[in-house]
């Protein structure tokens, strides 16, 4: 009981910063644009953006994919280092994260362009350039690459507090190495899994700058959309019904995720 | 000694706090700016620096700030909360604006060098009576391309932008009005069609175009044309006099079908907060030797020929800035077109952006994820009933 004054400020500042903004959204989602009458109308036309959401679930889903297989052995790597070795590790992961989001992504245009660094080096041995930018494949590189540590944090975190004593049991009990790290390790990571996955999934299904920047003219997102609607369309009211749209998703998507660490404990006993 | 160090730190920090600020700070009246990027003389190339030249004349600090599209500054606005003094929408844009009562009607008095403005600037389609605008530079839309991959045989016309010979080296506008602009001319339609029927055609050209264009763009064209990343893009004149003279293979021509040309005016919104400030900031803009400079810089053609008296000239006799009456003629001024248009233009221009064509990667791929998403968690569950019945069954046996 007492410890719940603890949380009091952030509840005050969830009420504000979140509940409230949240009302506005729903109030500009169920009105209409010109007249500011309850209207349906903008839920209606989310149905004609279903490709774009579609695409955008699916990179995303692909790069927390490619982000937990690349991860993954990373921080178990980390994990199973010194100490020492561990905090210089950790930090030289956390170093990109200092610089600017939008830099780090900028950079990779210059790198990727037809008259990038990486085309001139090969136009100058006399090749053609190769399309290595304004593509899918791009827009996943772009997501993988900003995302990675969202998804190493939390693995490593989780492989570091692993119980060393169930892997030795294991390995007592006649377990190879595969059935230690298949039966011990991996579901007791479960839960570094999924806060990675959620953390990688959210912000890339919504990005927008990473998919104009590194996208082609076909791999508009869901968050281009949004955006364009906020910033030069003028038409907030669709651009709030998609977000909303967007969140529902999120929540699903969310939802789903947390039933893999469902009955872990009826697993552990 | 490091905690005196500290305190002195410390009573420095008090010190400065307690002074009084800079004069121009003292003065404390602010003049904020909201212009197209790249779009004043700014202090490069050894060009004056004109809002540095305006603090130092008035001792009034100069906010500025920069939007890439009218739809974008007219979302600002019409958003509120930011304070803007000055503004520079375009023809079309001031119509719009002033039909909406989100301008301010000028003071002429504080603007004296209003009188420089030629008579063809004056008295336009968007601001009859010269009330609520004063024009800032005019120019044209045109094609640039790069002749050192362009061939001179496909070019003339807008159809340069839909030519597949160059799929992937096409930039295009990303605003609505231009790039619909664009397709329009090429159609041979006027560009202030209402008809609906029109600007379904034009979208199904744009969307035609789609898988040609390298991006949508509108600042970041500078950086693609003069590296050679993009070969063909529309865009306005004075841009191009800026790119050209960075890459010499850049080359502008009037397309036959007829283009569009502009007048951007300087304009006070109802957000402004000091009028006075804001009327003397355009009257220095519009100073012939400021605007001469100005306008030298920025490669937009000029609205007052007084100012040409201090130009270079051979940027005054340049064909792209100032095309002779013959091509002229066949520009045409935007117009604000009513609400209605506008919102569908808006909607339509969206589904130019987010047409792609029916993709069955995505599908496929979502619903082979949900398929072992399923699976896992089914056999999952099955597994765990099926030890725990075990489970229950050995603890009744010992029991």
């Amino acid at each position: 009981m007492k410890t719940k004054g603890l949380a009091a400020p952030y509840l005050v500042w969830m009420a504000i910063f979140t509940l409230v903004p949240l009302g506005i959204v729903l109030f500009y989602a169920l009105t209409d644009s010109v007249s500011g009458s309850f209207t349906l109308a903008n839920l209606a036309r989310i149905g004609s953006y279903m490709p774009i959401f579609l695409k955008s679930v699916w990179l995303a889903i692909l790069s927390s994919a490619i982000c937990l297989v690349i991860g993954y052995p990373v921080a178990y790597y980390i994990a199973s280092c010194s100490p020492m070795k561990q905090r210089f590790l950790y930090m030289l992961l956390m170093l990109p994260m200092c610089m600017s989001f939008l830099l780090r992504t900028l950079a990779w245009v210059a790198l990727l362009e037809d008259t990038g660094i990486i085309n001139s080096v090969i136009t100058s041995m006399g090749l053609r350039p190769l399309p290595l930018i304004r593509n899918g494949g791009a827009v996943v590189l772009g997501m993988v690459y900003n995302y990675l540590p969202y998804m190493i944090m939390p693995l490593y975190t989780v492989l570091m507090k692993l119980d060393n004593r169930l892997v030795e049991a294991a390995e007592d009990l006649g377990c190879t190495p595969g059935q230690t790290f298949l039966r011990v390790t991996l579901p007791l990571s479960t839960p570094g899994i999924i806060s990675g996955i959620t953390m990688v999934f959210v912000p890339a299904v919504s990005t927008f700058y990473i998919s104009q920047k590194m996208g082609s003219s076909g791999t508009t997102l869901i968050g281009d959309v949004i955006e364009s609607q906020f910033k030069a369309a003028y038409n907030p009211n669709l651009g709030a019904a998609l977000s909303l749209a967007l969140m529902v998703l999120v929540f699903a998507c969310t939802a789903v995720m947390n039933r893999f660490g469902d009955g872990e404990e009826v697993v552990v006993l | 000694m490091k905690k005196r160090i500290l305190s002195f730190l410390c009573a420095l920090a008090l010190a400065a706090a307690l002074l009084p600020a800079p004069r121009a700070k003292a003065a404390g009246r602010v003049v904020n700016v909201y212009n197209w990027g790249q779009y004043i003389s700014d202090g490069t190339d050894g060009y004056l620096d004109i809002n540095a030249a305006f603090e130092e004349a008035t001792g009034i600090h100069v906010n500025y700030m920069t939007f890439d599209t009218n739809e974008s500054m007219y979302t600002k606005l019409k958003t509120g909360g930011s304070s803007y003094d000055v503004i520079v929408p375009s023809d079309y844009m001031v119509a719009r604006l002033i039909d909406e009562g989100l301008l301010l009607p000028l003071n002429f008095d504080n603007i004296p060098n209003y009188q420089y403005i030629d008579e063809a600037y004056r008295h336009t389609d968007y601001d009859p009576d010269d009330l609520y605008s004063v024009p800032y530079t005019w120019g044209t839309m045109g094609v640039i391309y790069n002749s050192a991959y362009v061939d001179e045989e496909d070019v003339g016309g807008w159809d340069l932008l839909w030519n597949e010979k160059y799929a992937g080296k096409i930039l295009q506008f990303d605003n609505p009005r231009d790039a619909f602009g664009v397709a329009q001319s090429l159609l041979g339609y006027s560009l202030n069609t209402h008809s609906e029927e029109e600007l379904r055609a034009v979208t199904y050209k744009l969307m035609e175009q789609k898988p040609l264009v390298q991006s949508y763009v509108m600042d970041q064209i500078y950086d693609k044309m003069e590296r050679g990343e993009a070969w063909i893009a529309p865009y306005y004149a004075g841009d191009y006099l800026m790119m050209a003279e960075e890459n010499e293979d850049l080359r502008y021509y009037f397309p036959k079908e007829g283009f569009n040309r502009f007048i951007d005016a300087l304009c006070i919104p109802t957000c402004c907060s000091d009028k006075e400030a804001a009327e003397m900031y355009i009257n220095f803009l519009c100073d012939p030797e400021v605007c001469a400079e100005n306008m030298e810089y920025l490669g937009y053609s000029v609205p007052e020929s007084a100012a040409k008296e201090y130009m270079d000239p051979e940027s005054v006799a340049n064909e792209v800035a100032y095309p002779d009456e013959e091509t002229l003629a066949r520009g045409e001024y935007y117009l604000y077109l009513d609400t209605e248009t506008t919102q569908l233009m808006d909607s339509l221009w969206l589904e130019v952006k987010t047409e792609g064509g029916v993709d069955y990667g995505p599908i496929v791929g979502i619903s082979l994820t949900a398929l072992l998403v399923g699976g896992f968690l089914t056999a999952r569950g099955v597994r765990d009933r099926r030890r725990k019945a075990n489970r229950c069954r050995k603890w009744r046996q010992a029991s």
